[in-house]
């Protein structure tokens, strides 16, 4: 099961590689870590989504809040967010069959960020499950790289999200 | 070296505070800390803070390896509760405190490791003696921090020190670049520490002990299992009232010997891969577990799905993430041992469950710790025993790592806490004689015994300079079996006495001690044993006392890996014994 956490850090060199670290030996599972700034220059966000059972999410919190650097910690499982993960994805494209991949693309709100002689790159943002989808449905014509940042979140205002202060 | 205070009332301005070098600055706000005492090695980056270290009011303690001097910090601070500062230079010196450090760690000792570290523009180039420390340590630290401007560096002592003895104690790292300890800035007043990510708690919820309160009275068939954090959190006398009013058995882990005294009759003694059987067959049978300051180890559960099968668990631990890390915990207090058992105890009753300390005391009876006392051979649980006659009470026993340790944990019957001082989580070889001699210095007037194994005594035993340079009187006393002697067992049982690697060609000890300056004693007659242990405590000097105990002896009972806490082996030897 895949769970969202997130994690406001103070924004200092060696954080990112405690958080890891920390992840590593403790033998977490991480699908994929995204961190940058916020509006504060002191402090910094991290979305880790991570692959296990509650017990192991809960050890998850617990660990990441005996990390001093990290100031508090939102485990948004169970809560309901808005999930974005941007995607670059450069798809092998011989001209015959480039209008009905521009039309997939077109289907799947993607943009077509550059062309080549015979492929094309394009962006794309969504939940996690339109991604994928649309990476599905890319490669039948042939994928020739991507990157994605994985995932960020943030909980919608209907819900209150629990939070960990240690 | 006195901060200048405002005499007319006004606020304090910079100017109040005078310019000083970062050395100066790490030497004053140590002893701002309460710092008297300090272990540490020179170093080429470490030479302007050893400059100011000359001539400060500091007491230093100077080991032949820093290794040997962050284990000195070590047994200092088990032995005071203060926390011991080791500082060490770049490079090889950081990396020789890992050992150390990671010790440190497992057993929550408060610790400050200052490392020199090469010029902030030099850092990242592999200068000279360069180890990238804080990447290095930072799995092993409570937490670690590298100053690169000298404005910050007395906050980050200050930070150190008050993360290293609050909540559940750690080392902590502070690397300083040699061009950070020459700079120069002006002192700041000492303000109220506040971490944002760091949150102490202290008072457990008032709900969780009540409802734990409640399941106690209700029990029939408790155990109070105890772990180094009543320790640590100075909580004997809040432990012993508890145990007292509600009229519980107790057991205690390997790093909590002594926080209950276990000549009382309703001490259980250890617990474990290596306990008391009639401790193990408590606990499984038990319909309820009152862990405190405990957390789970593998030593102590066995094989985790068959723990404890009948027992509602309470856990009172002030590390939120020890609770139900290992085993499912039903009524988790998380909190200060020392606040939570106070309150616990009012609200306990006294109940006499008499059939439960009757099965208890059958168990005692049947199975208490022994070993074969007929023999002529000197058998290393005697010596323990003679050690234990005229030295109870008295003594702070220390060990290094093995069979030894084991067996001075079931022989030699601890009533205080720190008073017996040990590797228990990272379970270092070599441990013994330089804990031992921060002890000493911890405690001068003590009376300080590493019982230490004859492998265990190899790795540091050139620390025993350092006991007679300082003039430490501390006795060490070895088993000398020849053997690495818990592995060696390991593989008699379960390797087919294949004894791959496991001897060591040993010196004579005692012309080693001699030889570094201290009295040295060779035993090797059963009937020479008591008057060796007397002529050694009447030692003005640092004594070691080598004893050639009996080369193949097993420790009994034990806990295979992988079988359950119930599935001792050993258990019919006793009964085979007188």
């Amino acid at each position: 099961m895949k769970h969202i956490i997130c994690a406001l850090v103070n924004n200092k060199p060696g954080v990112l590689a405690h958080v890891a670290g920390m992840f590593a030996a403790r033998a977490f599972n991480i699908d994929s870590l995204a961190v940058g700034r916020t509006d504060d220059p002191a402090l910094s966000r991290m979305t880790i989504v991570v692959l296990g059972d509650d017990k192991v999410v809960e050890q998850v919190r617990k660990q990441l809040n005996k990390i001093i650097d990290v100031v508090k910690i939102q485990d948004f499982s169970g809560t309901e967010v808005v999930a974005r993960d941007l995607m670059l994805l450069c798809i092998h494209t011989p001209p015959e069959k480039r209008p009905e991949l521009l039309a997939l693309i077109e289907m799947f709100k993607a943009k077509v960020v550059d062309i080549g002689q015979k492929t094309i790159m394009v962006e794309a943002v969504g939940p996690e499950e339109k991604i994928e989808a649309l990476i599905e449905a890319c490669k039948p014509y042939g994928i020739k790289s991507m990157v994605r940042t994985g995932t960020i979140a943030m909980a919608k205002f209907s819900k209150t999200v629990p939070t960990d202060n240690q | 070296m006195s901060k200048k205070s405002a005499q007319d009332g006004r606020p304090q301005s910079p100017e109040d505070f005078p310019l000083k070098t970062g050395a100066e600055i790490v030497v004053d706000t140590l002893i701002e800390q309460g710092v008297d005492t300090m272990f540490g090695y020179l170093g080429g980056v470490v030479l302007p803070l050893f400059d100011k270290l000359y001539d400060a009011p500091i007491n230093f303690i100077i080991p032949r390896h820093e290794q040997g001097g962050c284990h000195m910090a070590d047994g200092y601070a088990r032995a005071t509760g203060k926390v011991g500062v080791i500082i060490a230079t770049s490079g090889p010196g950081a990396c020789n405190l890992i050992t150390g450090i990671a010790n440190a760690m497992m057993d929550s000792v408060p610790m400050v490791a200052l490392t020199g570290q090469v010029r902030t523009d030099l850092i990242g180039n592999d200068a000279f003696q360069e180890a990238d420390t804080t990447g290095i340590t930072r799995p092993i630290t409570k937490h670690n921090m590298i100053v690169k401007d000298v404005k910050d560096l007395q906050p980050a002592i200050r930070q150190a020190f008050y993360i290293a003895k609050t909540g559940r104690p750690g080392p902590v790292l502070i690397d300083i670049p040699v061009d950070v300890s020459l700079a120069k800035c002006r002192e700041t007043p000492l303000t109220e520490i506040s971490l944002p990510g760091y949150k102490l708690q202290q008072a457990g919820h008032s709900r969780q002990i009540k409802i734990a309160a409640s399941a106690i009275n209700k029990s029939e068939k408790p155990v109070l299992y105890v772990g180094g954090g009543v320790i640590t959190g100075n909580a004997s006398d809040e432990l012993r009232k508890f145990a007292k009013k509600a009229n519980l058995p107790v057991t205690m882990t390997l790093m909590s010997l002594g926080a209950y005294d276990q000549t009382q009759a309703e001490s259980l003694d250890m617990l474990g891969m290596h306990g008391s059987a009639y401790a193990n067959y408590a606990v499984q049978e038990s319909d309820l577990l009152i862990a405190v300051g405990a957390r789970f180890d593998d030593r102590v559960t066995g094989k985790l799905k068959t723990f404890a099968p009948n027992a509602k668990i309470i856990h009172i631990d002030i590390d939120p993430s020890s609770i139900s890390k290992n085993v499912h915990v039903d009524i988790p207090v998380v909190g200060d041992a020392k606040f939570i058992l106070a309150e616990l105890t009012k609200e306990i009753e006294y109940r006499e469950r008499k059939e439960w300390f009757d099965k208890i005391a059958d168990w005692k009876s049947k199975y208490p710790f022994k070993y074969d006392t007929t023999s002529a051979n000197i058998k290393p649980q005697y010596v323990i025993e003679q050690i234990w006659e005229a030295t109870k009470n008295n003594a702070i026993i220390v060990t290094g790592v093995g069979q030894h340790q084991m067996w001075t944990a079931q022989f030699y019957k601890q009533t205080k806490p720190r008073h017996f001082i040990t590797s228990g989580g990272l379970g270092t070889m070599g441990f013994g004689l330089p804990a031992a001699i921060g002890a000493q210095v911890a405690c001068p007037d003590a009376l300080v015994i590493d019982i230490d194994g004859d492998s265990s005594f190899n790795m540091t035993m050139n620390e025993l300079c350092t006991a007679v340079q300082y003039e430490l009187p501390i006795k060490v006393c070895i088993l000398n079996n020849g053997y690495m002697g818990m592995v060696r067992q390991w593989q008699e049982l379960f390797y087919g006495k294949r004894y791959s690697k496991s001897s060591l060609r040993n010196p004579e000890f005692a012309a080693v001690a001699e030889a570094f300056g201290a009295v040295g004693i060779t035993v090797d007659k059963k009937n020479d044993v008591k008057t060796a242990i007397a002529k050694m405590l009447a030692e003005k000097r640092p004594c070691l006392v080598d004893f050639k105990v009996e080369r193949e002896e097993n420790v009994w009972p034990m806990v295979p890996t992988g079988k359950s806490l119930h599935e001792m082996d050993g258990l019919s030897i006793f009964e085979s014994m007188s």
